[in-house]
């Protein structure tokens, strides 16, 4: 069972704690009514799909019930770090290489 | 077909007789001031079991509060609960027959044995919170014993040691399918807390795992 660490708990917990919520990071426009049909349709369906690192939202449903973000391989699916809803990508991953 | 539908016609006719002295019986009632008394159904009421070293009882009904509150309200809904809200995740705090639950950043449980109401308490105070009665909500089964650990430990993936989840740690989590909140009252001893509509299965899964923990 994959282990995931909840930045609001402080300590990894059991993946069926979990649920997966999403890419991270997706801006919702400030004025969604003016947007054009294509900016909206990029802000709405399209999601990166890497092959590699991805930013995803998490929910420790079953735990203290808070969003939190997380990168995780989508090759190895390992969870590189987690971190808090609403802080800004981490600039330094650890333990990947770049 | 004609037939049909005066059989229908009489059936309803038998119905509005029967409510029409429904309505005269609770009449007479509310005159003459016979209160209708309402039974109270515990969901797990006389259901124990017991296999070597581990007991499976549920608790007597208790007073739950769900409590939401941001950090500048703490201090004063500590003040008015009599107990001293925990601020550091897994953990819990006791006081006088009530217990407050870590159970989010800015949420917690608060559950009264003493009989006292912990709501009236919350509305007293003015800071910002949001404080909702889960008495009925919820059902709570103990698991006693040296092999208590060994019981919790078949449906719940979290690590249950004493090092990790020592004495007053509490989560919520999972048992099986169901969600629970989990409380270790002593080094023996487990609190659980269920929906009551789970009750059934939590118990029935304890029960199943306390047999298996003792073979």
């Amino acid at each position: 069972m994959l282990l995931i660490r909840c930045p609001y708990c402080e300590e990894e917990r059991p993946e069926l704690e979990f649920r997966n919520a999403g890419e991270a990071h997706v801006a919702r426009p400030a004025d969604i009514a003016a947007i054009s049909d294509e900016d909206f349709e990029a802000f709405f369906f399209i999601r990166s799909n890497p092959k590699g690192i991805i930013y995803e939202r998490w929910r420790h449903i079953h735990g203290c019930a808070r969003f939190f973000n997380a990168v995780r391989d989508t090759v190895s699916d390992k969870f590189v770090m987690t971190y808090k809803a609403g802080e800004p990508k981490p600039k330094k991953l650890p333990g990947v290489a770049k | 077909m004609v037939k049909g539908s005066q059989g229908v016609k009489s059936v309803q006719g038998a119905k509005n007789v029967q409510r029409t002295k429904r309505v005269q019986a609770a009449k007479k009632e509310a005159q003459t001031g016979d209160a209708v008394t309402v039974e109270r159904r515990e969901a797990l009421a006389g259901r124990v079991f017991s296999a070597a070293g581990v007991t499976v009882t549920p608790l007597p009904p208790a007073e739950r509060v769900s409590l939401r509150a941001p950090e500048d309200s703490v201090a004063a809904l500590s003040r008015a609960l009599g107990v001293t809200l925990p601020a550091k995740p897994k953990t819990s705090a006791a006081k006088a027959g009530r217990l407050a639950f870590w159970l989010g950043p800015d949420e917690w449980m608060v559950i009264d044995e003493g009989g006292k109401d912990p709501l009236a308490d919350c509305a007293r105070v003015k800071a910002l919170h949001s404080a909702v009665g889960i008495s009925h909500r919820n059902v709570a089964i103990a698991v006693t014993g040296p092999a208590c650990e060994a019981t919790v430990s078949a449906g719940c993936p979290q690590d249950l040691s004493l090092a990790v989840f020592p004495v007053g740690a509490v989560s919520r989590t999972v048992l099986g399918k169901a969600e629970i909140v989990l409380y270790r009252a002593a080094e023996d001893s487990f609190r659980i807390e269920c929906w009551r509509s789970f009750s059934d299965y939590v118990f029935t899964f304890l029960s199943e795992a306390a047999r298996d923990a003792a073979a």
